[in-house]
Order: C-alpha cells, then sequence, then structure tokens
C-alpha cells in the first residue's frame, strides 16, 4: 500500500531538484507579477480613463483565460512574431503575466479601500496627486492588501505545476519521468503530491509569520468595514 | 484551408469543454455541498475529518491531484479519458465547493437557526428551509468564481487527450503552422465561456436577492 | 382558583463555573402578564430560554400546563411550538416575505395547507397592523414592523404562553410604541405572556406582577402598586428608580 514511500528514496534527489525549480518559478513569477500588477492597480485607479479601460481589459482577459492557453501562446505562438523564448523565460513570462492580473484586483481592493477620503487629506496638507499615492494612500493600500495579497503566493506555486507541459524541468516534470520508469503513476504522482504539499504548508507558515511581523496596531479593524 | 474552417476546427472542441464543466461542476457541487453540511452540523469529528480533506485537496496543484486520480480511476474501472478526466476535476473542485459552501452555511447567522427552532421547527426542517436557502443566496458570488475556474481548468483535459479546445487548437496549429491564431482562437472561446457563464451567475443572483430598502 | 400555565420550580443553569441562577422559582397564571426586570448580565434572557428548551437547565423543572417539559425524553420541537417566543433582534427569516415568516411553522410544523395557512398568517398579521405588508420582505420593514411580524410569527402557532425578550429594545425610540401596544392588546386578549422589559409605563399598566431579578435570584415580585409604590427591598427601589429614569431619558429624546 504504502510502496509509493520508497520512491523518495529513489527519486529523493531528483524530487529536490525540480522542487527547487518550482520555488524558482513561484518566486519569479510573483515578482513579475507584483510590478506589473501595481501598475496595473495603479492605471486602473488614478490613470487617464483610457489606461483605466486598457488595465481592466488586461486584467479581465487574463482572468478570463486558462493560464495554459497563455502559456502556449507565449511559448508556441509568439515565435511567429520573431518573440522565441527559452521554455524557463515563457513559463516565468506567463506566471508572471498571469499573476499581474489577479495581484493587481488585490491591490485594487485595498486602494479603493483606503478610500478618496485618504486622497483628500493628503492633498489638503499640499501633497500632489502622485505624492499623496506614493506617501499615504500605497503605503496603507499594500499593507491592507496583505492578508488577501497572501493567498496569491501559494496559489502561484500550485499553478506552476502545468509548466512541465512546455518540458520545464519542475518538480511535475521529475515526477513525470520517474512515472514513466516505474508505470506507478498513481504512486508516483502522490510522492510528488506530498513534496508539493510540503512545499505549500511551509509557504503557509512562512507568510502567516510575515502577517504577523507587519501588523499594524488598529490597521485591521479597518478592513473589516 | 480557409479561416472559417480552421475556427470552426477549434471550436468543435468546445462541446467536449463544456461537458467537461457540466460533469465537474455539478459533481464537485454534490460533493462539496454534502462535505459542507457534514463539516459544519456533523460534530467534532466529522469537522476536524473535513478540514483535513479540505486543506490536503486545496493544497495539491489541480493537475497533480487530477493525475492521480484519473490513473487511480482509470486502474480500477474501464472509464473514458473524458469521463474520467471530468470526474476527478470534480473531485478536485469539491473541496473548493465545500468551502464555500460552508463558508455560505457560517455567514448565515446561528440566530436564524435559534428563530427557526423558537418556531418548533425541527433541526433539519430548519437547515432546509431557513439556513440553506439564504446560504445559497449567499455562495452565488463566490461559487461563479468557482465555475470560472472549473471552465479555465477544464482545459487540464487536454494532458490526457480529450480532444477540448485547448487540443483542437493543438492539432490545427501543428498541421497548419499556425500556433499563434489556434492558440488566440482558443483564448478567445475559453474568455467567452468564461464571460457568458459570469454574466449568467450574475444575472441569477440579481434575481434571487432578497429585496431591502437601501 | 387561578390555572397555572407555567411552573418554574429549584431551576438552576451554569455555564461552566460560571452560575447563571440557581434554584428559581416562578409561576405563570392563565390570562397572567408577568413582566421580569433586572440589571444586565442577571440571566433573565436564559431563564426564557430555558423555558422554550433552547438551551437545557442543570437541574430542576419546568411544567407546561400539565406537562413537565424538562423530562428526559420531552419531544422538543412538540414544546417549542406550544411556547411562542419573541426577540430582541426579532431574528425574522430574511429570505421570506412577512407572509412567509409567519406561514413557515404552519406549513412545516403544523402541516396546514398552504391555503389554510395563508389563511391563518394574514389574520396574524392583521392582528399585528400589519395586513397591508404581508409581501414585503424584512429588509423593506421598519424595525418596528419587522419585531410585529415577529410577534405575528409566534402567535400564528397558538401558542400557551408569549415570551418577550427584550422585543423593544433595539428598536429606535419612536418604533417602540407600537410594539407596546400590540403586546397590551395581546394581554388584555387574555393572552398569557412573559415579558422581559425595561418599558416602565408598559410594566405599570399592563402587568398583573413585576418580577425583580438581580445576579441570579428574584429579589421581590408583586403588583405593580406593590412594586412601584411600597418596595420591600431598598435594592428594589433603587433599581426601578434608576430605571425609570432611564425610561424617562428614552422618551424625552424621542420627542
Ligand atoms: N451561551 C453562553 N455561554 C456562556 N455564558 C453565557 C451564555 N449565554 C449567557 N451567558 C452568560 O450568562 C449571564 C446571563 O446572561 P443573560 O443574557 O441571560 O442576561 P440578561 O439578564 O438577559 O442580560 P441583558 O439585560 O444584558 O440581556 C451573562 O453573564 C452571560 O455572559
Ligand atoms: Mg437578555
Amino acid at each position: 500500500m504504502l510502496t509509493w514511500l520508497g520512491y523518495f528514496e529513489r527519486f529523493g534527489k531528483n524530487f529536490l531538484r525540480g522542487a527547487g525549480v518550482t520555488l524558482e518559478l513561484t518566486a519569479v513569477g510573483l515578482a513579475i507579477g507584483f510590478v506589473l500588477g501595481l501598475l496595473l492597480a495603479l492605471a486602473r485607479c488614478y490613470g487617464p480613463k483610457w489606461l483605466q479601460q486598457l488595465a481592466g481589459g488586461y486584467i479581465a482577459v487574463f482572468r478570463g483565460t486558462p493560464l495554459l492557453v497563455q502559456l502556449f501562446i507565449i511559448y508556441y505562438g509568439l515565435p511567429e512574431l520573431g518573440l522565441t523564448f527559452s521554455q524557463n523565460m515563457a513559463a516565468y513570462l506567463a506566471l508572471g503575466l498571469n499573476s499581474a492580473a489577479y495581484q493587481a484586483e488585490y491591490l485594487r481592493g485595498s486602494i479603493n479601500a483606503i478610500g478618496s477620503a485618504q486622497m483628500q487629506a493628503g492633498r489638503s496638507i499640499g501633497l500632489s496627486k502622485w505624492q499623496t499615492i506614493g506617501y499615504v494612500v500605497l503605503p496603507q493600500a499594500l499593507r491592507l492588501a496583505l492578508p488577501s495579497w497572501s493567498n496569491e503566493p501559494i496559489s502561484l506555486l500550485k499553478t506552476t505545476a502545468i509548466v512541465f507541459l512546455i518540458a520545464v524541468q519542475d518538480l511535475m516534470a521529475e515526477g513525470k519521468r520517474a512515472a514513466t520508469a516505474t508505470f506507478d503513476f498513481v504512486g508516483v504522482y502522490l510522492a510528488v503530491a506530498v513534496v508539493y504539499l510540503v512545499m505549500v504548508f511551509a509557504l503557509d507558515a512562512l507568510l502567516k509569520f510575515l502577517e504577523r511581523k507587519t501588523k499594524i496596531p488598529g490597521m485591521d479593524v479597518e478592513t473589516r468595514r | 484551408m480557409d479561416f472559417g474552417q480552421f475556427i470552426s476546427y477549434i471550436a468543435s472542441g468546445t462541446i467536449y469543454t463544456v461537458g467537461v464543466t457540466l460533469i465537474a461542476l455539478p459533481s464537485g457541487l454534490l460533493i462539496g455541498t454534502m462535505l459542507a453540511l457534514l463539516y459544519v452540523y456533523g460534530g467534532k469529528t466529522a469537522a476536524r475529518v473535513m478540514n483535513l480533506y479540505s486543506t490536503i485537496f486545496r493544497g495539491i496543484p489541480p493537475i497533480v491531484l487530477l493525475f492521480i486520480l484519473f490513473f487511480a480511476v482509470s486502474k480500477g474501472i474501464n472509464l473514458s479519458a473524458f469521463w474520467a478526466g471530468s470526474l476527478s476535476l470534480g473531485m478536485v473542485s469539491s473541496a473548493y465547493q465545500m468551502e464555500i459552501v460552508r463558508g455560505a452555511l457560517l455567514s448565515v447567522s446561528g440566530d436564524q437557526l435559534m428563530g427557526a427552532r423558537a418556531v418548533g421547527l425541527g433541526r433539519l426542517q430548519a437547515i432546509r428551509y431557513v439556513v440553506l436557502p439564504q446560504a445559497v443566496r449567499l455562495a452565488i458570488p463566490p461559487w461563479s468564481n468557482e465555475a470560472a475556474i472549473v471552465i479555465k481548468d477544464s482545459s487540464l483535459v487536454y494532458a490526457l487527450g480529450v480532444p477540448e479546445i485547448l487540443r483542437k487548437a493543438q492539432l490545427i496549429g501543428a498541421s497548419s503552422q499556425r500556433y499563434l491564431l489556434a492558440y488566440l482562437s482558443a483564448a478567445v472561446i475559453y474568455f467567452l465561456l468564461v464571460f457568458a457563464t459570469t454574466k449568467l451567475l450574475n444575472m441569477l443572483e440579481k434575481k434571487l436577492a432578497i429585496p431591502s430598502n437601501p | 382558583m387561578p390555572k397555572p400555565i407555567l411552573t418554574i420550580k429549584n431551576l438552576t443553569k451554569t455555564y461552566g463555573e460560571n452560575v447563571i441562577f440557581q434554584h428559581l422559582d416562578l409561576t405563570v397564571n392563565e390570562g397572567d402578564t408577568i413582566v421580569i426586570i433586572g440589571p444586565s448580565g442577571t440571566g433573565k434572557s436564559t431563564l426564557l430560554r430555558c423555558v422554550n428548551l433552547l438551551t437545557r437547565p442543570n437541574d430542576g423543572q419546568i411544567w407546561l400546563d400539565d406537562m413537565e417539559i424538562t423530562a428526559k425524553g420531552t419531544d422538543e420541537d412538540q414544546v417549542r411550538q406550544h411556547i411562542g417566543m419573541v426577540f430582541q433582534n426579532f431574528l425574522l427569516f430574511n429570505h421570506l416575505t412577512a407572509l412567509g415568516n409567519v406561514k413557515l411553522g404552519l406549513t412545516r410544523v403544523k402541516k396546514m395547507s398552504d391555503e389554510a395557512a395563508t389563511k391563518k398568517a394574514m389574520h396574524e398579521l392583521a392582528r399585528v397592523g400589519l395586513a397591508d405588508r404581508a409581501n414585503h420582505y424584512p429588509g423593506q420593514l421598519s424595525g418596528g414592523q419587522q419585531q410585529r411580524v415577529g410577534i405575528a410569527r409566534a402567535l400564528a402557532m397558538d401558542p400557551r404562553i408569549m415570551l418577550f425578550d427584550e422585543p423593544t429594545s433595539a428598536l429606535d425610540p419612536e418604533l417602540i410604541g407600537e410594539v407596546l401596544e400590540v403586546m397590551r392588546q395581546l394581554s388584555l386578549d387574555g393572552m398569557t405572556m412573559l415579558v422581559v422589559t425595561h418599558e416602565m409605563g408598559f410594566a405599570r399598566e399592563v402587568a398583573d406582577r413585576i418580577v425583580f431579578m438581580e445576579k441570579g435570584y428574584i429579589v421581590e415580585e408583586g403588583s405593580p402598586d406593590e412594586m412601584f409604590n411600597h418596595p420591600k427591598f431598598p435594592r428594589t427601589r433603587e433599581f426601578l428608580w434608576k430605571i425609570t429614569e432611564l425610561y424617562g431619558k428614552k422618551e424625552k429624546d424621542a420627542e
């Protein structure tokens, strides 16, 4: 029954290597997604009308289509336009562009929650619009977004598991190789699932820790309203 | 091959995409609702078991879980890739849907249950006639989100060889060497499916909304 | 010879270490309106919830007519349909109209036909002056109207006794009167009522007896005249004085 435990011994090294790639994919995707997501959220909230619509369209399209399709467009489709990416690069891009749409929504929600009141307060002491955004609205909005934003790293970690379909050598790719070697698909993928679970739990614990560390007293009361 | 044929070839995969979704989403809802009822009203032990189920299922990437369930199911019974994939996807979704239903059940306040019991309704009657009708309404927005996710996740059965939209796009992309157009077309179809579903559920939410004065 | 409807003997309720009340005795006779008053946290709500079996007492007995409802094996749902309860925060079913709220118990508990239930429910809504609001949802009604629906919902089950737990304390001052008026009429019609309230005007005018509870004990009980004019215990006088003062303030605010 528990023969699959033996796979850790046999394929442990490969799994570890794959897990490393998986974490790398998560980190890079998260970083790209954060920078782009922040820009999108700002465009959405403070840009001129056309930019707001553009950002809104981007978010709707990337949230409204499967990541797998986005990945295939980037990896198989874009070369027709002369844009050729390595497998890893394509994966980074797809994950980052996709995550940006979700992160933008988290940030937009908290920027809206901070509201026009804080903007007025900032303007009233003579700050410019972008100064107020930079010094007053964003510092609060980023902290406010943290609880809901902290779903994103875990969510992204799980979605990276599809990039082996363009032959990125992540944990799933190692799993597939081991599965074909042993012909025990169920057992091997169970072992792989355990590795993912461990990563997810560890990341979850880390995020909870960070959330506690960065808590501003009284700030959460505002959220609940 | 002209553009119309190209598109309609890819679009012919829609029936599988929709089929997978129409099997996975309701089966996930059925399992999810039963588990949620157990979670909320089934006592401590049941709650612990359900919590474990939820944590594990939601902690594993959908494609990994899909593979495990698919190969496990295929070992036991002789099902087509379409059916095995759809049902497996339903199992994946069940944990998420359980959380949605649970959240909705919990946000109907416990006082409503007390009010119902005070009139003389039994526990099951109170759940059936007072808590559930209100929970259903609360669950629609997050459920609409889950429906969109299942439509998108139905693309994962591509990896099992089901001839759905993405697989069709890949096939015609390869034969025509026009991958960009093929995958963009697939994206458009998925987008329309997600968009229409979300709009429809949005309308349902409005229709079921309980009237109140602002 | 007055006929007791509700008899409470030696009732004790604790939450863990916390004793809410101990050895409590109280009798409510047919057609009587008993008002319970007392400071916050004294166990008034807990007492009403015990009577309606929404929570179980730890010791003692409660009889409804001749039946001991605290006895082992009592069918709680059966008992509850004979005891009407009106809550401080109304607890209307949010997804049902006023009519639907009143009908639910009739169709699902009493298994009445839809037609008969509608007729009965409309009658009860008319009784609380809300026949014209039958098809409104709770969210479309004022607080006072919601509470009257709550009363109609309880009345529809033809209870032997009605329990009211601070039925007006969640209401804006200007809405209190309409609810108290319904309760006054109910009392005049001969309904047996056990009412927790701080509305001293209502207690003075409508109550047959007032019960003053404090820290889980019944300090004193008597007719309104005895309680307001010749209380035996200084604590009673003090509390009544304080609460009347507060109530008076509230009335002034309403103007
Ligand atoms: N479910 C419960 N678990 C533990 N303690 C409880 C519970 N319900 C009530 N209590 C406690 O019992 C005591 C009496 O509460 P109760 O609500 O009966 O008082 P009350 O006289 O109705 O007060 P109020 O005027 O504020 O409504 C309080 O100290 C309360 O904290
Ligand atoms: Mg109380």
